[in-house]
């Protein structure tokens, strides 16, 4: 164990674990995150707080992650490289640590321009991997990236994003293995809804051993409407979602489409679930929490393991 | 690179003066057809123009440097300087301060926006290259710049949002580093892709304050 995290501990006991993640709000009210805390409590075993994303200004992830840790979770601080420096975010890993977040997950970040601060100046004064490597050589070396030493190290369980269907393809498992060379322990994947293409990445992530180097935990999104899968289809960049995944919702009433969703949600989780490798599932219900403790019931993944 | 700036901007900026120099430069916003001796010609003619539909006049000095970047040629516009309120640059940033520099007592304003360090793709579309951070890498990404041509400078790309080669801010800019994968492989180099380059040292970049050259061997 590299660190006092309860998704380490059950990733290295080889159960099958649960994340899922939590939106902070636009706004300084906690009740917001305590009540989607209430509702993923008991059927998830660690919980991603997300920073700032589509680069829309919200409640921090960090803040937000002491209110889920206040509640009991085992919180997921998502750190993007957009909005801070290696100063900043040292600083952040370090503050983190000392108010007893165990997990971070290293991410680049999306762009200003999908924001609601589109004229902000970027950071990127590293990207993704560098960061994997800041905090494992903070951890395990006790060192600054200036090279002084650290008085305390930050004992933190280190994840990261893979996207199987970004392109190019071709590079996408070497992006992966680059990511495991610089210290990742675990991946949290894009929304997976082409089936056959992420069989066909994690044969190749078998093909090269990295299944045994890094826990994936696969992702899904359930869709709550046809006009959701189109849009994400559609303007969400990296996202792939194959006709079928339509055509279903389609044929289907307005009113039983979002009940359409949540069973292509656990069918895919069941087919993720016996591949090779895929050590866990990442349920993003995106402003939908509710619907978390519905899907982990129907694939039989509750309750949760306790510590 | 530079774009011109539009013309009511450019009038407010001398909406107080009745005399004034306008100088192009020939060096690169002669190139980009910003401000060359063609632009400066242009400029002075919709300047008077308007003034006139206002009932107004301007009496514009109509100048083109060989450079505003270097002192001599700068030197040029001495002997009749004191006769205008104001001078109008068309040169690139840089050269607009210099000429502030020499000319204390004279406002200088600038008539462009200077953009970035690039090249002329085809007639009339100039792009970015390089962004000048001091530290070259294009020996390991095959020639192609990650800092200038990946919308976030990453040096371990591309990020998930890279779609059928364009990248996810805009379907009309490639992604950069789709750019630096297909030339590696062109070039039999793509076992290269999984070096991970470590943070960089930006010190040679901006960040590291005003930079400044001095070769000695070169000194008077």
């Amino acid at each position: 164990m590299t660190s006092n995290s309860h998704l380490e501990r059950i990733l290295e006991r080889r159960e099958f674990a649960v994340t899922s993640e939590c939106g902070p709000p636009r706004g300084a009210d906690p009740e917001v995150i305590r009540k989607k805390g209430g509702l993923l409590k008991g059927y998830v075993d660690a919980v991603n707080v997300t920073d700032n994303q589509t680069s829309v200004v919200r409640m921090s992830s960090f803040a937000s992650c002491i209110l889920l840790k206040e509640m009991g979770f085992d919180p997921i601080l998502q750190m993007v490289c957009r909005d801070r420096n290696r100063i900043s975010l040292q600083s952040d890993i370090l503050g983190a640590a000392a108010l007893g977040i165990n997990n971070i997950l290293c991410l680049t970040g999306d762009h200003q321009k999908f924001g609601d601060h589109s004229t902000a100046k970027n950071v990127f004064d590293m990207d993704s991997i560098q960061l994997i490597q800041t905090v494992k050589w903070m951890r395990d070396d006790g060192k600054f990236l200036g090279g002084e030493e650290l008085k305390g190290v930050p004992k933190l369980f280190i994840g990261a994003a893979a996207n199987p269907f970004a392109d190019p393809f071709e590079i996408r498992v070497p992006r992966l293995a680059k990511k495991v060379t610089a210290g990742v322990q675990f991946i949290q994947t894009q929304c997976i809804y082409n089936m056959d293409k992420f069989e066909q990445w994690m044969a190749m992530v078998r093909d090269r051993g990295l299944h045994e180097r890094v826990h994936i935990l696969a992702g899904v999104t359930p869709f709550k409407s046809v006009g959701m899968a189109r849009y994400m289809k559609n303007m969400v960049p990296g996202m792939d979602v194959p006709d079928e995944c339509i055509e279903r919702l389609k044929g289907v009433d307005k009113e039983n489409q979002a009940g359409e969703g949540i069973k292509i949600c656990v069918e895919s989780i069941q087919r993720l679930r016996t591949i090779e490798g895929v050590h866990g599932v990442h349920i993003m219900a995106i402003e939908w929490e509710e619907k978390v403790p519905e899907i982990v019931k129907q694939v039989g993944l509750h309750p949760r393991p306790s510590a | 690179m530079a774009n011109r700036k539009p013309l009511d901007e450019i009038e407010e900026m001398i909406k107080g003066y009745q005399k004034i120099i306008l100088v192009g430069c020939n060096e690169c916003v002669t190139v980009c057809a910003v401000g060359g001796e063609k632009e400066v010609g242009i400029l002075a003619s919709e300047l008077k123009l308007s003034r006139k539909k206002d009932g107004k006049e301007i009496e514009i000095k109509e100048v083109v440097l060989e450079r505003q970047c270097d002192h001599e040629y700068i030197e040029q516009l001495r002997p009749f300087v004191d006769e205008y309120e104001a001078i109008l640059s068309m040169a690139c940033g840089a050269g607009i301060q210099f000429v502030a520099e020499k000319y204390r007592g004279k406002p200088v304003l600038p008539v462009v926006n200077t953009t970035f360090l690039g090249v002329t793709e085809e007639q009339g579309i100039w792009v970015e290259r390089c962004q000048g951070c001091g530290n070259c890498v294009l020996d390991r990404t095959g020639g192609i710049c990650p800092i200038a041509r990946c919308s976030k400078s990453l040096l371990n790309g591309p990020c998930g949002g890279s779609t059928d080669g364009k990248c996810e801010i805009d379907k009309e800019i490639d992604c950069g580093w789709q750019l630096i994968i297909d030339r590696l492989k062109e070039l039999g180099q793509l076992d290269r892709y999984e070096e991970i380059t470590p943070v960089k040292d930006w010190t040679t970049s901006r960040d590291g304050g005003p930079r400044k050259r001095v070769r000695e061997d070169l000194k008077l």
